[in-house]
């Protein structure tokens, strides 16, 4: 039986001027599956995860997230849909506490003025709370929940960002770069918690350059390189594909080289 | 209480209202120098509502609010298109019509200003200043403070989490606007008179001054702003006019050293009873104090 895409990208179009940084790109992610999406800088994995989360609107094509369109849904309700993402560029809230910037990843759960208006310790003793605190320990984020974020290693801060990503229980995970910066050591912690979340029941779309985490991680891989998908397929043959080499070599670059990340 | 004392009380309380007012919109990072703006539309309704359509308070200071929160909300769509430093000079404008149309405005006593028929005593003014501190902290507790701290500080990561954040800036603009204008029906009932010449744009820069300078992250900025900006005058006092050098020297001071503003949420974690003792099952993460 196939399984049903959790994900349906349709001929999805993107210009900025006379630059089309999005050019009819089209896969679906399978429900359930652990997906990366790679492609040498500049490739436009950053825009289509921006095209995904509402941030520009579209050109042409159209983004189905389990069954239904979404790319006319505005940003702030495709959370609520069940799409939620991590940055690039950690963008934890520098002046909330580590907590509460986990809480404001339960923003989209809240349901109507009474969650809203009531003081958040109140609501049913401090729930909220207590659930984030919860997901901060399952991820093995050993700190103080009122430290500020700005005190705290790199490592730690990223591992945040994807805590307050997962706090709205989103169906689809999108993560881009989760690895960047981080030691091997630290890089095995989160390749293994992701496997968790998504044996969670947990879909995840990965941007990653390091290949040996997506190897690790990601059983599927698509490959973008100048808006165009050029590869979509299992990721132990990605390095195998003609057109996926060119790309990388051709422009003088390896996967996985830690150089700039400007996507 | 001395008539000195009182005068001060008086004036503390609608100072902390009113920076209570300019607070709300400036912890979703909004700067509204148009504060005396509001509360010349607050003042000035009581004072007409008392005066000429005879009124008591406890009918005028309800409606003077209403009046200055539909002000609020309607300005702010077009306040809210602009940003920065374009949002300051914009609301800098707004303050700058309001008390321009009160001094030619026949109807409201142009520059000789109007008188006050219903006094309030200091009593009243205390209870509202109470009211008002009580109910900022309730909601900067909530989710919806939340969400404003957060609007401050990323407003596509708020948008993402999913914040509505327009609806959010568009009401916090209209609740500061009926705090204004509750700190100046306040002062119309209590000082029996008011003038246009009193809103000036002075009064609005002193007001954002005892926001930035008390701390725009926490309810506690406004409080120790207002008490800070209020008390340190009369206790300079003895200097005579040399307090205003002074004054601005610590103004001066306050913004190199502490930019942030006074109370920051940092410090008040560090002061909260929950961290008083450590956390036995949690290492002990340093929680910092940087703005």
């Amino acid at each position: 039986m196939p399984v049903e895409p959790i994900l349906s990208l349709k001929q999805v179009t993107k210009r900025f001027g006379g630059l089309t940084v999005a050019d009819q790109v089209s896969f679906d992610v399978p429900q359930g599956s652990r997906m990366a999406l790679i492609g040498p800088n500049g490739a436009g994995k950053t825009t289509l995860f921006n095209l995904m989360s509402g941030v520009y609107p579209l050109d042409g094509g159209s983004i189905w997230l389990e069954g239904r369109q979404i790319d006319g849904l505005p940003s702030r309700q495709r959370i609520g849909a069940g799409l939620s993402r991590s940055f690039q560029n950690i963008r934890l809230m520098p002046h909330l506490s580590v907590i509460e910037n986990v809480m404001l990843g339960q923003h989209a759960k809240a349901s109507g003025l009474g969650d809203l208006m009531t003081p958040i310790l109140w609501q049913r003793a401090g729930r909220w709370r207590q659930m984030a605190i919860e997901r901060l320990e399952a991820a093995g984020i050993d700190v103080h929940p009122d430290a500020e974020v700005s005190s705290l290693p790199y490592g730690v801060r990223k591992k945040i960002e994807v805590v307050r990503a997962l706090m709205s229980s989103p169906s689809l995970l999108m993560l881009d770069e989760p690895a960047a910066g981080l030691n091997p050591r630290e890089t095995a912690e989160l390749s293994a918690f992701l496997k968790d979340v998504a044996a969670d029941g947990v879909t995840l779309l990965v941007v990653e350059h390091d290949m040996s985490f997506v190897h690790d991680l990601c059983e599927r891989t698509v490959v973008l390189n100048f808006g165009r998908l050029i590869y979509n397929g299992a990721t132990r043959s990605v390095q195998d594909d003609a057109a996926v080499r060119e790309a990388y070599l051709g422009s003088r670059r390896v996967a996985g080289d830690g150089g700039d990340r400007a996507a | 209480m001395s008539g000195y004392a009182s005068g001060i009380v008086a004036i503390l309380c609608i100072n902390l209202i009113f920076a209570y007012a300019i607070f709300v919109t400036a912890a979703a990072g909004q700067l509204n120098l148009g504060g005396a703006g509001f509360q010349a539309i607050g003042a000035y309704a009581a004072a007409w509502l008392s005066s000429s359509a005879h009124m008591p308070a406890n009918v005028t200071i309800p409606l003077a609010i209403l009046a200055s929160a539909l002000v609020g909300f309607v300005i702010s769509f077009p306040v809210l298109r602009t940003r920065g430093v374009y949002m300051v000079l914009a609301t800098f404008a707004f303050g700058q019509f309001v008390s321009g149309f009160l001094l030619r405005s026949p109807t409201f006593g142009g520059a000789i200003g109007m008188v006050v028929a219903d006094y309030i005593g200091v009593g009243a003014l205390v209870i509202c200043a109470v009211v008002t501190t009580l109910l900022v902290f309730f909601l900067m507790a909530s989710r919806l403070g939340l969400a404003i701290r957060s609007i401050h500080d990323d407003e596509l990561v708020s948008t993402i989490m999913g914040v509505n954040v327009r609806a959010v800036q568009v009401a916090m603009f209209t609740l500061g606007g009926a705090l204004a204008g509750l700190s100046g029906a306040l002062y119309a009932h209590h000082f029996s008179f008011v003038e246009a010449q009193y809103f000036n744009s002075l009064l609005s820069i002193y007001v954002l001054l005892f926001v930035l300078i008390g701390g725009t992250q926490t309810a506690w900025g406004p409080l120790v702003g207002s008490l800070f900006f209020t008390l340190l005058p009369e206790l300079m006092r003895v200097g005579g006019s040399w307090r205003y050098v002074v004054f601005g020297v610590v103004i001066v001071l306050m913004m190199v050293l502490r930019p942030q503003g006074i109370v920051t949420r940092a410090l008040v974690a560090r002061l909260s009873p929950r961290n008083w003792w450590p956390a036995s099952s949690r290492a002990a993460t340093r929680v910092s104090d940087a703005g």
